[in-house]
């Protein structure tokens, strides 16, 4: 595992981000983590990257190769260095000397004053240097720097191009110790950040409209996609405000396209009563919330799983909704797509849960199966409109679910209310119509949700004796956890939720039965109180043996947490 | 050709002799002079009484939520501009609760029209003082008079160079038509400001109240230039003049979008395109 340290401002998110683009090109499997602050400038941040030949989806915990930026680093990070580990540092900048032969003394600086003539590029030296260490051969820097700076000029390309080699060329020879055995490349992978893949998947499924008001760590998904707007018919809008966020996608869904918006905890608050305003005029719309430590303005730019039951309970009244809570790339994807398919197919607000860590974080792929993304139109348009004899935005049906139709596409007059309505979408006041219309919402649909949704992922040990359970951005380091306990001769499973709510059918499920026949069972959450083990209960009536909770705003890694476990929670 | 039947709605929860009779009246005498069709508009409302008014014509509607009309209409806007967009909204509505919107949505110059039923006094929760109430007016909550200064709604919309600004008067239907439709005429979004006696809880603002203030700005005023506009804004007491107080032409926010250069979002490919090409740049 790398770790690029340093104050903001000084570059480390091109390192890091340069160097894992570097590994998943050259065909490693590759994760990588951010962990900063609230600040333009200065204050200690890392990027943490992790590659192996072998799946990697989580931070481990212990540092392989430690490049430090800035004093601190010496003090913060340094002891959680590996034996055998390096660290890289440059004395003159950091103006110390460290009496440790573990580390490498580098002046970036000075090579990259040497080779351009400026100190700009002392973060291209740092990240040739980091690859020279590992062994890594210099021409993948070249191809790098084209692909990421390219647009900048042949000029920009070439001078950085000459300072990453430099970099590494120095590393090399500087760094006797160096004993990283970096295995032989395999095919090319690509790299993609958690925020992306929310975009990208937005993109597959159809989104014609997001809106969107700035709030870490949402805020990668909307940069992404005004990225994308002019090319792929995407229109993105900066509201002024998370209440406008949501109305102008319940607006623009209204008038027949598929929409999204996405925010954090603070921002999901302000959208409730748009939520609810979704449930009563069954207007479809994906919303992302992307979580961070609360209460209140909390830690911006961490991480927890705490608005579970926030984004379950958000709103008046009483109408369904879905929750999705992906944990890697591929079920981002999936639950994006599903988010959009199904409010669209049961026309019901879809909260897709992620949060700081899943948003910031990059996982390599083999590639992206574009089959696997469902498109189906469920709205009434065109001359399929015109063709009905007339039209009741709110009609009763067997299923709950009334034609949903483009207002404009034919003579007809779609009309919706935010008041309890009759089928024409009028205001009513009578008791008989309001009844008919909550078990329209209510009780029709839920069932049939219910239905739809995929069953939690069991993986690991047969007949387990431990069976793990957790939800969302913790899928990577349960896998992580599950495999390393049984490589060392315990029978442990993990079960993990991507599908929340309704919460999926139970009874007589395999990984319902695991769990009752297991002798310890874990829910293990990035919260303090359970909110996952507490709908678990309230849904199953199943409690868990015990709970292992994370609320210091940093993720859990695989190391720290299966020593936590190993402390009595195994069976 | 569209007819005063053809805009005909459910029945109406108005108490009798209320302002918003005399706007619906003018707003379907424009619909017919414009020849607009049901199908073809579309009337985003919020909470209060002007909230209902859709419902009480014929039209597409989006009856939300309290203040938010603004943030529905643009989007509305956005998916479909071929679609005339009228958002309709109390003075508590538009000026209070979604004063944000309001502000943000004159920024944009998004093309909606905005009718604002200003009768300085919340209706629907009975009584209570409005942003726009004048000084001094007694209520439950206000047993000593409202001592905030009331918001000046025209005047705020020139200081924000909204791009179309009138104000016209329930009582005076030829002139309101008028005003109605050249907002929905204007390119850009039109604020229309409409004082409007309320017969159940203002007492102090009443149609005598208005006759005698109410005023048509002259045929030579001219609503391009801005500083005479604020002026005329501003007035607001013994004389308060009616018409179109002051317009601009600029791009409307639709125009602006490259997206929506070539046509309506929701004419173009609903499915999703060209992902093939967003895959490569991940590697």
């Amino acid at each position: 595992m790398i770790r690029v340290c340093g104050a903001a401002g000084q570059g480390i998110q091109t390192i890091g981000a340069t160097l894992a683009r570097v590994f998943a090109r050259s065909g490693f499997y590759v994760f990588s983590y951010q962990d900063y602050e609230s600040r333009v400038r200065g204050g200690h941040n890392f990027y943490e990257i992790r590659f192996s030949d072998r799946l990697v989806s989580a931070p481990r915990g212990g540092i392989d190769l430690l490049i430090a930026l800035d004093r601190e680093t010496l003090d913060v990070d340094a002891p959680e260095l590996l034996e055998g580990g390096i660290g890289v540092y440059d004395s003159k900048a950091l103006d110390t000397t460290m009496d440790d032969d573990r580390y490498v003394d580098v002046p970036f600086n000075d090579i990259a004053q040497e080779q351009a003539g400026s100190r700009l590029m002392a973060n291209t030296v740092a990240s040739g240097a980091a690859l020279g260490m590992l062994g890594m051969p210099g021409d993948v820097i070249g191809k790098v720097v084209e692909a990421t700076l390219g647009r900048k000029g042949s000029d920009v390309v070439e001078k950085n191009r000459k300072e990453g080699l430099a970099g590494h060329t120095y590393a090399k020879e500087h760094c006797p110790k160096c004993a990283f055995t970096v295995l032989p490349a395999g095919k090319e992978r690509l790299l993609i950040a958690g925020n992306e893949a929310v975009g990208f998947a937005a993109m597959a499924s159809g989104v014609k409209f997001y809106a969107a008001y700035p709030m870490t760590p949402s805020t990668g998904i909307i940069t992404y996609l005004a990225g994308k707007a002019a090319d792929h018919g995407i229109v993105v809008e900066q509201a002024e405000d998370e209440i406008s966020a949501i109305n102008m996608a319940l607006g623009a869904s209204f008038m027949g396209v598929r929409s999204m918006t996405g925010t954090s905890g603070g921002g999901f608050a302000l959208m409730v009563e748009g939520i609810s305003l979704a449930g009563m005029t069954e207007t479809p719309v994906v919303i992302v919330l992307g979580q961070r430590p609360g209460p209140a303005t909390g830690l911006p730019t961490r991480t927890e799983q705490a608005d579970l039951l926030f984004a379950l309970f958000a709103a008046h009244g009483e109408f369904p909704r879905l929750l999705f809570a992906p944990g890697n790339p591929e079920q981002i994807f999936s639950c994006v797509n599903r988010a959009f398919d199904l409010a669209e197919k049961y026309q019901v607000p879809a909260i897709v849960l992620t949060d700081q860590l899943l948003a910031d974080a990059e996982w390599s792929l083999d590639g992206i199966d574009l089959d696997s993304f469902v498109y189906n139109d469920y709205r009434v348009r065109g001359d399929a409109y015109a063709a009905l004899p007339e039209y009741k935005r709110h009609a009763l049906t067997e299923t709950g679910v009334s034609p949903l139709a483009v207002p404009g596409d034919a003579t007809h007059v779609v009309v919706t209310d935010s008041d309890e309505h009759s089928e024409e979408g009028h205001i009513i006041e009578d008791a008989a119509t309001r009844k008919r219309m909550v078990e329209k919402r209510m009780m029709k649909k839920m069932p049939l949700i219910r239905g739809e949704m995929v069953q939690p992922e069991l993986f690991g040990a047969d007949e387990p004796d431990t069976v793990l359970c957790g939800w969302g951005s913790n899928w990577g380091v349960l896998r992580e956890v599950t495999d390393r306990l049984n490589g060392n001769g315990k029978r442990v499973a993990m079960l993990h939720f991507s599908e929340l709510y309704p919460f999926p059918e139970y009874e007589g499920r395999p990984w319902m039965e695991a769990l009752r026949n297991a002798k310890k069972t874990v829910c293990i959450e990035n919260n303090a109180t359970g909110r996952f083990a507490y709908l678990f209960r309230a849904e199953t009536g199943f409690v868990f043996s015990s709970n292992v909770g994370g609320y210091d705003g940093r993720p859990f890694n695989a190391r720290d947490l299966e020593r936590e476990l190993s402390n009595g929670h195994l069976g | 050709m569209v007819t005063l039947d053809d805009l005909k709605g459910t029945e109406t929860a108005w108490c009798p002799g209320c302002g918003n009779f005399g706007i619906l009246q003018s707003f379907k005498r424009a619909a017919v002079d414009l020849g607009l069709e049901p199908s073809r508009m579309l009337m985003v409302s919020g909470i209060g009484q002007a909230g209902k008014f859709p419902h009480y014509t014929m039209c597409n509607t989006f009856n939300g939520l309290h203040g938010r009309t603004l943030p529905v209409a643009t989007a509305a806007r956005l998916a479909n501009h071929e679609m005339l967009t009228i958002a309709e909204a109390g003075d508590g509505d538009c000026y209070g609760e979604g004063g944000n919107h309001f502000m943000h949505a004159m920024r944009r110059n998004i093309d909606v029209n905005m009718f604002v039923h200003d009768n300085q006094v919340y209706g629907l929760t009975k009584g209570q003082a409005s942003p726009t109430s004048d000084l001094g007016m007694k209520t439950k909550i206000n047993p000593g008079g409202v001592t905030a200064e009331p918001l000046d709604p025209v005047a705020l919309a020139v200081a924000m160079d909204c791009s179309f600004v009138a104000r016209g008067y329930a009582g005076d239907q030829d002139q309101l038509v008028e005003l109605m439709k050249a907002a929905i005429n204007h390119k850009g979004f039109a604020l229309l400001d409409i004082l409007q006696p309320c017969v159940s809880f203002n007492k102090v603002n009443t149609y005598a109240w208005f006759k005698q203030r109410c005023y048509h700005l002259e045929d030579s005023y001219d609503p391009a230039d801005r500083l005479k506009a604020f002026e005329r804004a501003l007035e607001f007491g013994d004389r308060i003049p009616t018409g179109v107080l002051y317009t601009n032409e600029r791009a409307t926010y639709e125009e602006t979008v490259p997206t929506l250069a070539g046509g309506p979002l929701i004419r173009q490919t609903m499915e999703p395109v060209d992902l093939e090409k967003a895959v490569a740049l991940f590697y």
